[in-house]
């Protein structure tokens, strides 16, 4: 049978948006559990994909390609290999964790949900879109909920937050989009053929100069979103002022499409300008990991502190990504659905001291054991798996990418490998000061346990952290078809425009010697 | 002595002439039958365009010259007929009640309306620089009437006086240019001026670049493009907000009209010397349009700017050129159309007599009192700030294409960082809507149910062919064949 699952996934939760529409906002109860029913629903639909996922192929799988406006060779064409698969059941599974994460949201249910469920399906599409002009159509969509949530529910600073997280990434992405034109009429001129199919442009030998300026116009935009050092401006700010479920969304999702978007994307299409750009973005992505994590140990506030851990973390995936190996690429993939597991859960967790103190300082807590066991367990876990102790998922993805990057280049590992160093000195530092120390300030010594609801939000976070921490061989083993792929298909597409260019310094050379020997012929003359 | 009477053909002319008789029985109506009529002029204007868009849609496909090759019907001038009923509809349909509530429900307030729709249908079709030069003329007498049309209201007569002598003086231009033409070319006709240029290079002819630099001028004064724009902001702001909805559409369009078939068919052989011209004005228009729109406070005068900025994308296609080129400009247009009518709409639902609500603080607290609106306010300002899966952003990437299929790839660039510019102002709209506290009550909404229709019709426009576009595309894409 051939189900659309990949479309009926994608847009479930945007049936239920409409369905909300309908719903009087005072219901809030069955608002609620609409939204969580449509989550859950989503997951569970979006399971079998994992297994059901076939291990030995790197064609796009469950794949739908039907032709939307035909008069651009604009198609609906969507599927999934082993690089997207995750990232497709991690954005189903942290909704369903954030929508139950915002059960206390009074304000405005109804629209908060109608955001959440319209943002799954910009953030599910694109990782699934196949087709160039259909991803951007997902990526910009998917930027008007986030900018809701952050501007309507966030924190006081919120529309100025907003604001400049929606023209940051609005700023980056219109560059991507006169790049994807550009190659959209190359690929015309060459094969006669207008077409926005993702696959087809892959065949397309692209120009050496153009690839450069094409590469930096997909590089604003990823960047931006990952967000890379100098780029990431916008991320503390967004992520303090959005309400938690935005926070989880924002770090467990969003920046994943900025990563995400160079390994579909920059690579494949630009494998010679993203040689040539090594050395920039390993030198960016270092000190991304290691200003994140020094300006990250400063922070007095939990959630911007956890938004610089970001920063670092994304350096580590960028610099995976970018050494050509694959360890370094399994590494980086593994290391966003770990990021997205325990920097959400670290979110989750600031969140649910924030609802019961409204407070983000670390200064405000201290001695939070005594009242909170399950919760300090619970936080410990996340913490060691953030900075990365082996037994945990941190440390698998974390130990690819530094394998990879050694591999490639030595002094990049060496400097890498201080960020790792000095997560553990910011996270433990914040757990110490947050759960040890003495009880002193006395609206801690009301502080109640987890309940019931955020048992279910942290306890499967946790178990998923465990398991790949110990068992990360079914995620590795639907990868490797599909990293290997790729990575052939970068070195040889690489290897040609070398060889290219290889040919024409001989050309060059020879042409020079046969100007010398005129000249020299003259002269006997 | 002989007299030959060309042989003219009025059946090419249905459209224009059911709209223009119409028009003329409409006032008598409000003349001699006051008191039976009054009340239900709108319904039969609307009728009489919707009937009138019959007889447009009809004269697809076909090519027809008449009146000795002074007006052509073709799939181009079809596709902006269309545009310009769809556009006069849907204005009328904002009229019926906002004209009412603000006490201005004269008779000749529809004609005035038919007969502008009239001119820009002749500017549309004009294969004479004549016949464009007289619908042009039509269209602004009538403009001129309906934006002092607040007679009481001082701003509207400012605005009508500003508008009046501005466009007078624009129109001069054109003329003048027109006349330079014909003495270079010994002809107004726009084919044979093609087939003139075609046939003696004349690049460096002082009469051509003249006449063709004050050909922009004119057109330029009429599509608002920089830095001949000074009129727009105020002329927005003091027309009757149904009346400034029409204007930024309708008679903009039929001015991109002319410009396209001007410029494409009868000038395509000296584009290396306007081209040049016109993208330092879009680029001008462009810029000027969205920065200074970021710094108003009404949102008449915003839409204003926003107004110009647009006609600046509309010049990137006309730039772009070629069968690309002309038919972006006909998607963008139909696009702006509904996205910019819907927003004025929603600006009229809100506004009540008097003082019209215009400032966007006034705005406050909307996304809560009236959600419904405020969505739809939402959806028009995402699409203008070219947000998909809207109409706005097809069409915006529709004539960024084009550009770069040509090779304007730098232009394409700096419309695009324009995009990132506009976004800004466009969003203050939604942020004020949902993120700020309401500074004061709402009026009881003005909704009647041909407002709603109206709203109706533009979200629907605005979404649906935001999600579909293919077969507008199709027909944009026919309809480009300006020979």
């Amino acid at each position: 049978m051939n189900l659309p699952i990949l479309t009926i996934v994608t847009f479930l939760p945007l049936a239920g948006a409409i369905w909300l529409l309908f719903i009087n906002g005072e219901k809030q109860e069955k608002i609620k559990r609409i939204a969580l029913v449509i989550a859950i629903g989503n997951f569970i639909l979006a399971l079998p994909l994992f297994f059901k996922f076939k291990l030995n192929t790197s064609e796009f799988q469950f794949v739908e390609n039907v032709p939307w406006i035909k008069e651009f060779g604009i198609s609906y064409h969507v599927g999934i290999d082993g690089i997207s698969l995750f990232l497709f059941l991690l954005t189903s599974f942290l909704t369903l964790i954030s929508i139950l994460a915002s059960w206390n949201i009074k304000d405005r249910i109804k629209e908060y949900m109608i955001a959440m469920l319209i943002l799954e399906t910009g953030m599910l599409g694109v990782f699934i879109s196949l087709d160039l002009f259909l991803f951007y159509v997902f990526w910009e969509l998917m930027l008007i909920p986030m900018y809701l949530i952050i501007g309507v529910w966030g924190g006081p600073r919120r529309i100025y937050a907003t604001i400049k997280f929606f023209i940051y990434t609005m700023a980056g992405s219109v560059l991507m989009l006169v790049a994807i034109l550009v190659i959209y009429f190359m690929n015309q001129r060459v094969t006669g053929e207008y077409t926005f199919d993702l696959l087809k442009i892959y065949n397309l030998d692209i120009p050496m100069g153009a690839q450069f300026w094409l590469f930096l116009a997909f590089f604003f935009a990823f960047a931006i979103k990952v967000p890379m050092f100098p780029f990431h401006t916008w991320l503390p700010d967004a992520h303090v002022e959005a309400p938690t479920a935005g926070s989880v969304i924002l770090a467990g999702v969003l920046l994943k499409m900025g990563t995400y978007g160079f390994v579909r994307f920059s690579l494949p299409l630009f494998p010679y300008a993203s040689h040539q750009f090594v050395p920039l973005i390993a030198w960016l992505a270092i000190a991304g990991i290691i200003y994140g994590a020094l300006v990250a140990m400063a922070q007095e506030n939990l959630k911007k502190l956890v938004a610089y851990s970001s920063v670092s973390h994304l350096g580590f995936v960028m610099l995976g990504i970018f050494v050509f190996n694959i360890q370094g690429m399994e590494g980086s993939i593994l290391q966003m659905i770990n990021h997205g597991l325990s920097t959400g859960a670290l979110f989750l967790m600031v969140g649910m001291l924030y609802e019961r103190r409204h407070t983000m300082l670390i200064a405000d807590f201290g001695g939070l054991t005594k009242k909170m066991p399950i919760f300090a367990i619970f936080f410990l876990i996340i913490t060691l798996s953030s900075i990365g102790l082996p037994g945990l998922n941190g440390f698998v993805g974390e130990f690819l990418i530094l394998v990879g990057v050694f591999k490639s280049n030595v002094i990049y590992a060496v400097l890498a490998t201080t960020g790792v160093i000095l997560s553990a000195c910011y996270m433990l530092w914040m757990f110490q000061r947050v759960m040890f120390n003495k009880l002193t300030n006395s609206a801690n010594k009301k502080l109640k346990d987890i309940n019931i609801r955020e048992w279910a939000i942290l306890l499967p976070i946790t178990i998923l952290v465990f398991w790949i921490g110990i068992y990360p061989k079914p995620l590795i083993s639907r990868m490797d078809v599909s990293v290997n792929h790729l990575l052939t298909q970068v070195d040889e597409k690489y290897k040609i425009t070398l060889n290219k260019l290889e040919n024409e310094n001989e050309e060059n050379v020879y042409a020079l010697k046969e100007d010398e020997s005129a000249e020299h012929t003259i002269e006997v003359d | 002595m002989e007299i030959i009477i060309p042989p003219f053909d009025l059946k090419s002319i249905a459209p224009i002439l059911i709209i223009t008789i119409s028009a003329m029985l409409i006032l008598l109506a409000d003349v001699f039958y006051r008191k039976t009529f009054r009340d239900s002029l709108g319904y039969i204007s609307f009728l009489v365009v919707a009937l009138a868009a019959m007889a447009a849609f009809t004269q697809m496909d076909k090519t027809v010259y008449s009146f000795s090759d002074m007006f052509v019907v073709d799939n181009f001038s079809v596709f902006f007929n269309l545009i310009f009923l769809v556009s006069t509809g849907i204005v009328i349909l904002l009229s019926v009640t906002y004209i009412k509530q603000e006490g201005i429900n004269y008779g000749e307030y529809y004609t005035l309306i038919l007969f502008a729709t009239m001119g820009m249908m002749l500017m549309a079709g004009g294969s004479d620089l004549l016949t464009i030069f007289l619908g042009l003329e039509i269209m602004s007498i009538s403009l001129y009437v309906l934006a002092g049309f607040k007679r009481d209201c001082v701003r509207s007569n400012e605005a009508s006086l500003k508008y009046f002598l501005l466009g007078a003086f624009a129109t001069c231009f054109l003329l003048y240019g027109i006349a330079m033409l014909y003495g270079a070319t010994g002809t107004t006709n726009i084919k044979e001026i093609a087939s003139f240029l075609a046939n003696n290079p004349s690049l460096s002819n002082p009469m051509i670049v003249t006449g063709t630099s004050l050909l922009i001028i004119g057109f330029g004064f009429k599509v608002a493009c920089v830095p001949f724009h000074k009129w727009t902001p105020d002329v927005y702001e003091g027309a009757p907000t149904a009346i400034t909805a029409f204007m930024s559409v309708g008679p903009k369009a039929a001015a991109f009209a002319a410009f396209a078939r001007v410029f494409l068919v009868a000038l395509p052989d000296v584009a290396q010397k306007w081209s040049i011209i016109l993208w330092v004005l879009a680029v001008l228009t462009m810029t000027v349009g969205n920065l200074v729109a970021i710094a108003q406070t009404n949102i008449k005068r915003m839409l204003a700017y926003s107004s110009i900025a647009h006609a600046g994308y509309a010049l990137v296609a006309i730039i772009a050129g070629g069968d690309f080129g002309a038919s972006s400009l006909l998607f963008y247009m139909l696009a702006y159309t509904f996205m910019n009518l819907g927003a004025f709409a929603v600006v009229i639902v809100l506004g009540r007599k008097g003082e019209e609500n215009t400032n966007i603080e006034d705005y406050s607290g909307l996304g809560f009192k009236h959600p419904l609106l405020a969505v739809i306010m939402c959806i028009f300002m995402f699409s203008l700030a070219g947000i998909p899966p809207l109409v706005g952003f097809v069409g915006k990437f529709y004539i960024f294409s084009a550009a770069i299929k040509n090779g304007f790839v730098v232009l394409a660039i700096i419309g695009m960082i324009n995009c990132v510019i506009a976004v800004f102002y466009y969003l203050r709209v939604t942020v004020v809507m949902y993120m700020r506290k309401p500074v004061r009550e709402f009026a009881p909404l003005s909704l009647s149910p041909f407002m709603i229709l109206a709203l109706i019709l533009t979200v629907w426009g605005t979404i649906h062919l935001g999600i579909f576009p293919a077969k507008i595309i199709a027909l944009a894409q026919k309809s480009t064949l300006l020979y």
